[in-house]
């Protein structure tokens, strides 16, 4: 068989499975958000539809395609609807370059367990998670709503602010590894003591931080403060449009936690279990942390959130690097 | 050449999440600092006050728990009381005991529904859970004693609609062994939280002569530094026979505002321990013919018995020509009844003075300068309920 042509079908295949596992877990991470939240809640969560609730999330996705997809009057409707495609999108592609496992053989090939392994893996991520803003900036204009624009505003401040200390806090890893291919950083870290965690604990905090306030959760769930804004930049929204934005915020919570567990944890490494699993596994740690954090901590206010952001992330990420720098020279 | 700048006027309500009911506040803003905030009312007027001059004095109790809904049992008391002190009804000191216990867990209840949606305002969601399941408790209680979860209606005038159940003392004693842990767990959650500290000290500050000047009470008054609270200075029914503190704050921000209600928990809790442990016996309502119903028994086996339920129940009675305010420390602040009585089996007019109306008359005061995200942190601060302030 012609190796361009077998190399194209295994990508698109890798392609196709790997969204639509993507999506499964997308789903199932609001399931599992409600029903945590719910028992910690002392109350239960989803139990009706399916066993424990599990068919919740069809449930959910079917009655959002039947809602009524309103589009206000006064809106502006070409980018009303390319307002949710583009910040669903970004939040999909990120995941391309993000190895969940070594090399397996299948029927004689050799497959890498990564849609594409580029050189560039990191640069790519934030150029495309930077990307996410627009589509939230202009879903924000495009409502002609104030709590909208408002919520636009406010994210995009955000956003912005904490891109800066969110890609300084990697730049640390980045000269330990020395390159910016994440299956060589996962590589690197070969056992428990050589993960970057301890390496890099600094880094990993402002890391966790800033991807908190960059995805929108609490406690930096300013743009959607449904309290203050009644829905921040999706207010205007309803149906499916509705339901990408939501899929984008989720995507962007299992993309932080698996970058976090690439970049910090060894990814996919780990004695015993196959690599995939310790792949989960590491990344389901950092989902529970997001909904346990969101089920017990109050909300930023504007102001101290850019204070925080600017003020207090921004100089320990540059401390950090100084600090990197300085023991790599030693 | 200059830029033009423009202020934005936000509408806030009276369909938001946040407003507490159907409050509705419009506010100038530049940029998220508030401008000017303007709070708009109206939107749930019942007609409350009105109705009472069609209804004969009993029939008006019912009434009044649908006034602020969080706490029908002070708005009970306080109408009872107003009445009584028309009538110059002596009220037996069990019937005082037990109604003590009912409105001080009553405002712990509604304390509860404010922490909670106080809390859920500013983000912190799963309090507005454990306080709803703590009040739970405090509803079952509702229930035992007159058979609603909600409004209650349990006081009468001269007394109580009946005499306390068998497993009345075991059920508070069950609210008072497990609500302080979970006051605790409150405190836990969000007194030392650096993100709920930041949220609320230095917001919404009112200071003491400004708070009088505005005529806010309770809590909201409290948290400024004044001491005053009606149960120590114009005490009704038996409040002076307990020992328990009134907490006060400092600064008036939302975060003393915060501190006294909690505190005020704990010291009702106190109260009620005070009040279960040194429960009279006697009877639960006055027995005077024509005011009060005469015990069901007597009904039955005598004809004046009969006669005076008779018509009781079918023209009510009529008290002397006259006017009374009755005042108590509701939940919310003082909440006051102006009844005035022209002799006829109606009240000519019930004027209520309702805590959340006046405490809300200040909310400009308190949301100026700040922050949208304040506005929503000083709203829940104050503890309005709508019902109240439209009645």
């Amino acid at each position: 068989m012609n190796p361009t042509f077998l190399f194209i079908l295994i990508t698109v295949i890798k392609v196709v499975v790997i969204v639509h596992i993507f999506m499964f877990i997308l789903s199932y991470l609001t399931w599992a958000e409600r029903k945590l939240l719910g028992h910690i809640q002392a109350r239960l969560g989803p139990k009706n539809v399916g066993p424990f609730g599990l068919l919740q999330p069809i449930a959910d996705g079917i009655k959002l395609l039947f809602k009524e997809d309103i589009i206000p009057a006064q809106a502006n409707k070409i980018l009303f609807v390319i307002a949710p495609v583009l910040s669903f999108i970004p939040a999909l592609i990120v995941f391309a370059v993000i190895p969940f496992g070594d090399k397996v053989t299948l029927f004689g090939q050799e497959i890498d367990l990564i849609i594409s392994d580029i050189n560039v893996g990191l640069l790519y991520i934030f150029a495309i998670t930077a990307l996410g803003v627009y589509g939230i900036a202009i879903a924000g204009w495009a409502s002609n709503s104030k709590y909208s624009l408002l919520g636009g505003l406010r994210s995009m401040a955000q956003m912005i602010s904490y891109e800066v200390s969110y890609t300084l806090s990697i730049v640390g890893i980045l000269m330990l590894a020395g390159s910016l291919s994440l299956v060589d950083i996962v590589k690197m870290q070969d056992s428990f003591w050589h993960m970057f965690i301890f390496k890099q604990p600094l880094a990993f905090l402002i890391y966790l931080i800033c991807g908190i306030a960059e995805t929108n959760r609490a406690p930096f769930d300013l743009p959607e403060a449904e309290t203050e804004l009644v829905a921040g930049f999706h207010t205007e929204y309803s149906s499916m449009k509705f339901g990408m934005f939501s899929i984008a915020e989720y995507a962007n919570v299992v993309n932080v936690s698996a970058i976090a567990t690439t970049l910090f944890l060894g990814g996919w490494q780990g004695p015993y279990l196959p690599p995939v699993v310790w792949f989960l596994l590491k990344m389901s740690a950092f989902l529970f942390l997001f909904i346990w954090l969101r089920a017990t901590l109050p909300r930023f206010r504007y102001d101290q959130l850019m204070k925080f952001g600017w003020q207090v992330l921004l100089p320990l990420a540059l401390l950090n690097i100084l600090i990197t720098a300085v023991i790599m020279i030693i | 050449m200059t830029a033009k700048t423009e202020t934005m006027t936000l509408n806030m309500g009276p369909q938001h999440p946040s407003t507490h009911g159907v409050l509705r506040v419009v506010l100038e803003l530049e940029g998220e600092t508030v401008l000017k905030a303007v709070p708009h009312i109206g939107y749930l007027h019942t007609g409350i006050e009105k109705l009472a001059e069609f209804k004969n004095y009993n029939q008006f109790i019912t009434a009044t728990d649908r006034v602020d809904y969080l706490a029908p049992m002070s708005n009970n008391l306080a109408y009872c009381l107003a009445v009584e002190k028309l009538l110059e009804l002596e009220v037996p000191l069990k019937a005082q005991y037990v109604r003590v216990i009912m409105t001080e867990l009553t405002r712990i209840a509604s304390h509860l529904v404010w922490l909670g949606t106080h809390a859920m305002d500013i983000g912190a969601m799963s309090m507005l859970l454990y306080c709803f399941r703590e009040r739970e408790m405090i509803v079952g209680m509702y229930e035992l004693v007159s058979g609603q979860r909600m409004m209650s209606t349990y006081f009468r005038i001269g007394g109580l609609y009946y005499d306390i159940p068998p497993d009345f003392e075991s059920r508070t004693r069950e609210i008072l062994k497990v609500m302080p842990k979970r006051i605790d767990d409150y405190e836990d959650l969000l007194t030392q939280n650096r993100i709920w500290v930041q949220r609320t000290k230095g917001v919404g500050v009112i200071s003491a002569a400004d708070a009088i000047d505005w005529g806010v009470t309770g809590p909201s008054l409290r948290g400024s530094g004044v001491k005053w609270d009606i149960r120590k200075s114009n005490p009704y029914s038996s409040y002076d026979k307990f020992d328990f503190e009134v907490p006060v704050g400092k600064n008036g921000d939302v975060y003393d505002r915060y501190l006294v209600r909690i505190h005020e928990m704990r010291q009702s809790l106190k109260i009620v321990e005070q009040a279960l442990n040194s429960m009279p016996k006697g009877d639960y309502i006055a027995r005077v013919p024509g005011i009060t119903l005469p015990p069901k028994e007597a009904v039955l086996n005598e004809m004046e018995s009969l006669i005076y339920q008779f018509k009781l129940v079918v023209h009510g009675f009529n008290p002397p020509v006259g006017e009374v305010y009755q005042a108590i420390e509701s939940p919310r602040g003082e909440l006051g009844y102006y009844v005035v009585s022209n002799g006829t089996d109606k009240p000519h007019r019930v004027k209520m003075r309702t805590p959340s109306f006046v405490n809300l008359s200040a909310l400009p005061k308190m949301a100026e300068g700040g922050l949208v995200a304040d506005v929503v942190a000083i709203i829940g601060s104050i503890d309005i309920v709508l019902g109240e302030i439209d009645r």
